[in-house]
Formats: structure tokens, sequence, C-alpha cells
């Protein structure tokens, strides 16, 4: 079991600490439901310096990395982060991702369970000349909520103003004189940015922005909810190797130009799902009552299993349980009625549009 | 009336063969927040180490396990609107079933108060 860089931070904090992507981590600080609300109306804190963040370099870089990943990378300017998805041979999906550009290269920042197999993937499938470099001195915290923008104008200083960002754009900013990469995004559905600083000074930067009165640690089990909320998939649960990102509604990690070119790994499976749809769909379901489906739970119209559930849990803000599921086509259209099987009891749930709690993304004044 | 407990953190309030079950103050921490009981039927008979209730928190859905055999009598029905009671109260106000003991030789396996408390302080 490794340790985070905040370990004894959040110990200090009253930080509950379970093992999660190989490292202790907090699951709560407070309660799941009073963090979850908190992010919610004000500003959130929440420590992802397990996932990995990649600087990826060096001669025909971007050509080879068009060549693992379905992004166009003519079309990304610089400083801003997109979605993008890494892809077996079958077009499964072994990780999501976010790539942006630097001046000399790619930061990528992938799943902590994950990072160590994508590291091995990407050099496995990468020319020499492109260089990996995992960036493990560097701590990554998410700041989240209505409040984050207040808290965190009050604590950064650059060449420009923080509110020159808007939803997923970058820059390099200082915090207390610490070198900070910061973007607006994040994946809670909520405005908020994402902050990534060397490790050695992670823990002065989060008590300074702790010290804002809008911001509190949130641990995480509300992360999961709040992503929940927003309709956002959790690798290896949502998404997988056995899942497309076509059935997945992903497209947008699929960029136009590589939709009709292909030239990525799994394209012919997934253009032709594009072309010719895909036999069950990721979807969103309410249940009726208070009782929640989870992982694995089998989703029912009448007698027939039509889909599983992938994630589920009680919403905190709309105080009654939801779920996401993969489920045949025919029964994924929003108003369809189904049944989810807990425990040996069929549950009431009706398909509906995500997210279930809608993204308030700042794209703009 | 007598509070035994069990290894897997329910207690049960014993008076002649009638017993009332619910989950610790260290179960319920554990938990986080409950957002729903599912409570057993009247009438269901369980035997010690049955799961007749379900406990479902943010996180996790958990079995209850009745620390005796018996019939359930009753259920904490107010708990339908207010699961947060097991939170606030778990070992009053946020009890969960009523029981109605079949055998209570089984109590002697069970923990008094110092023995649990002794329990839980090596967890």
């Amino acid at each position: 079991m490794l340790t985070l860089p905040l370990d004894a931070w959040h110990r200090a904090r009253g930080g509950r600490m379970v093992e999660f992507a190989g490292y202790w981590m907090p699951v709560q600080y407070e309660g799941i439901i009073a963090e979850h609300l908190w992010t919610r109306t004000s500003a959130g804190l929440f420590d992802v310096s397990h996932m990995g963040q990649l600087f990826i370099s060096g001669e025909g870089v971007e050509a080879a990395l068009e060549a693992v990943l379905p992004i166009d990378l003519s079309t990304l300017k610089p400083y801003g982060p997109r979605y993008s998805l890494l892809l077996d041979e079958n077009g499964g999906v072994l990780d999501d991702l976010m790539v942006t550009r630097w001046n000399s290269g790619f930061y990528l920042v992938v799943n902590g369970a994950t990072k160590w197999d994508d590291i091995g993937h990407l050099r496995e499938n990468l020319p020499d000349e492109v260089t990996i470099n995992h960036l493990d001195d560097s701590a990554l915290l998410a700041l989240q909520g209505p409040k984050a923008f207040a808290a965190l104008e009050r604590v950064v200083t650059g060449e420009y103003p923080l509110s020159a960002l808007t939803f997923m754009k970058g820059g390099q900013f200082k915090i207390d004189g610490v070198d900070a990469w910061i973007s607006r995004s994040g994946y809670t559905g909520e405005d908020g940015f994402e902050i990534s600083i060397p490790a050695a000074d992670a823990e002065r930067v989060a008590d300074l922005i702790c010290a804002q009165p809008e911001v509190k640690p949130i641990g995480l089990g509300a992360r999961d909810s709040l992503r929940l909320e927003a309709g956002l998939p959790l690798y290896g649960h949502d998404l997988s190797p056995e899942t497309s990102p076509v059935e997945a509604g992903l497209l947008f990690g699929i960029n136009k130009r590589r939709r009709t070119e292909g030239g990525f790994p799994g394209a012919e499976r997934i253009l032709r799902e594009i072309a010719e749809g895909t036999a069950r769909k990721w979807v969103g379901l309410v249940l009726e009552g208070r009782q929640a489906a989870r992982e694995g739970a089998t989703v029912h119209l009448g007698a027939q299993q039509v889909g599983v559930v992938t994630s589920g849990g009680f919403s905190p803000s709309r105080e009654q349980p939801i779920a996401m599921a993969y489920v045949a086509t025919a029964q994924a259209a929003p108003g369809t009625k189904l049944e989810i099987e807990v425990r040996g009891k069929r549950l009431a749930a009706e398909v509906v549009s995500t997210p279930f709690v809608p993204h308030r993304y700042f794209r703009g004044a | 009336m007598t509070r035994y407990f069990t290894q897997d953190h329910e207690w049960i309030d014993v008076d002649g063969t009638s017993g009332v079950v619910g989950i610790t103050d260290y179960a319920q921490s554990q938990l986080g927040d409950i957002t729903y009981v599912d409570l057993p039927a009247a009438g269901t008979a369980v035997k010690k180490g049955d799961a007749p209730c379900v406990v479902d928190s943010v996180k996790a859905a958990s079995d209850v396990y009745s620390p005796v055999s018996g019939t359930i009598t009753a259920a904490n029905d107010a708990l339908g609107d207010a699961p947060e009671t097991v939170n606030t109260d778990p070992e009053e106000g946020g009890w969960l079933f009523r029981i109605d003991l079949s055998d209570v030789s089984e109590l002697g396996g069970l923990m008094d108060q110092a023995a649990y408390d002794a329990y839980v302080a090596e967890l």
C-alpha cells in the first residue's frame, strides 16, 4: 500500500482512510451526504493525487499519440484539456483520460488504478523517440463547487486572471509562490478546477485553499456520489475492456476526423458501431422508493433480463436512488419502465436522460 | 432487561423471551449515512445468524444478522421516513425489529456491554 503526499494531512483532519487504487485515501471526513451537499452548494477540495500524471514528448509525438488514441490533435489548442480513451484492439476501453497540449508535448491525466498498465501499454505502443515521463513527484487536487472560483481566485496569481479560464481551459499560475498547473475542469458536474502542484508543496497549498471559508476537504465517497449524479462514468465499473465507448455514449471522446479516417485501436468495431448502432446502451435509471441498486444488479423487463447496473447508489441531491446501467437498446429510451433485482426483490425503475443533476460548468460570462 | 452484543455489532435487549434488536453506535459510525432500512415482516421465522434486515448506506448495503432464533413480532416502521435515526440514535430510537426468542440459551454465546466495549477497542 502506498501513501499520498497528503496522507498525514487527511488523517489530521479526521479523514477515514481506506484502500483505493493501491493507496490509502480518505473515504469521508464528516459524512458523505454532508460533504456531497457542501460541494454542490459551496466548494470541496479533493485529493486526486493517486491519478497518473504523464508528460509525453519527443519527435513525432503527435502522430504517435493519434495512433493510440481516437483524438484529433490538429484541433487541440494549447492548454485546454480534452477527454479521450485508451482502447484495445477490439475497441474495449483500457482507460479514460484527459489530454492537454503543453508547449513541448502532451500532459495526460489517467486513472489511478490503471496508471501502471497505461504506462506499459503506451510504452509498448509508442516509438522509442517518444518519451513518457511519469510526473510522480506532482500532487493533483480538485476544487469543485459553485464557490470554487471565489475561493481559488483569492489565492492565485498569474500572468492573467483566473477568470480567463472557462470550462476545459488551463494555464500556469502560482499559489503562495508554488507553481501550479490549473485547468477549469473536474468530475462532479460543478464548476471547478484541477490543480497540479509539486508533491513537496501539497500540504501548504491544501492548507491555504482549505483556509478559505467556502472550502472543506471532501472524501472519495462524495466524489463517487457527485460523479454519479453528473452521469459521468467511472473506469473499472462503467467502463472496461468489455465495454465499447459507443455503447457508453462517449462519442465526444472519438473526434470527428477520426470517425471517418479511423487509424486508432479498435477503429473497425467502433466505426461500425457508430454507423450501425449497438445492441445495448449505457443509460440512467431512477428507482422508486429509497432502496438503492448497486453494481451488478440485473435489470429486467418482465421475465426477461435486459441489462445490468454498473454504478448505483442514493443521490443526496435528489434524495432518491439512482443508477447507471447497460440495457438493451430497445429498452434504452427515457421513460421506459423497467425493474431492478436487489436481494431477491424487484424494484421499479425508469430510464431517464442524464445527468441526474444539471451540469453547471462555467462556459463564459 | 439485559442487553447483549454480537461480534457483528448488533445489540439485543432481552426481557424474558422478548427481544429488541438494533445495530451499535460503532456499526452506524462505520456504515456512514444510512439512507434506507429493509425491515422484516412480522411473523417471519429466523434462525440465529440469518439476515432478516438490510441497512443501506450511501456506500453499501449491509446485512443485519439476528443475534438469536425466533419469530419477528414487529419492525420499527418509523425508519421508513427517517432511516437516519439509525445514525443519530442507534441504540434506542433506531431499533430495527422485535423478536420472540425460541431458545434463550443462545444468549450465552453473546457479549455483555463490558466485553463488547473491549472487543471494539481492539478493532
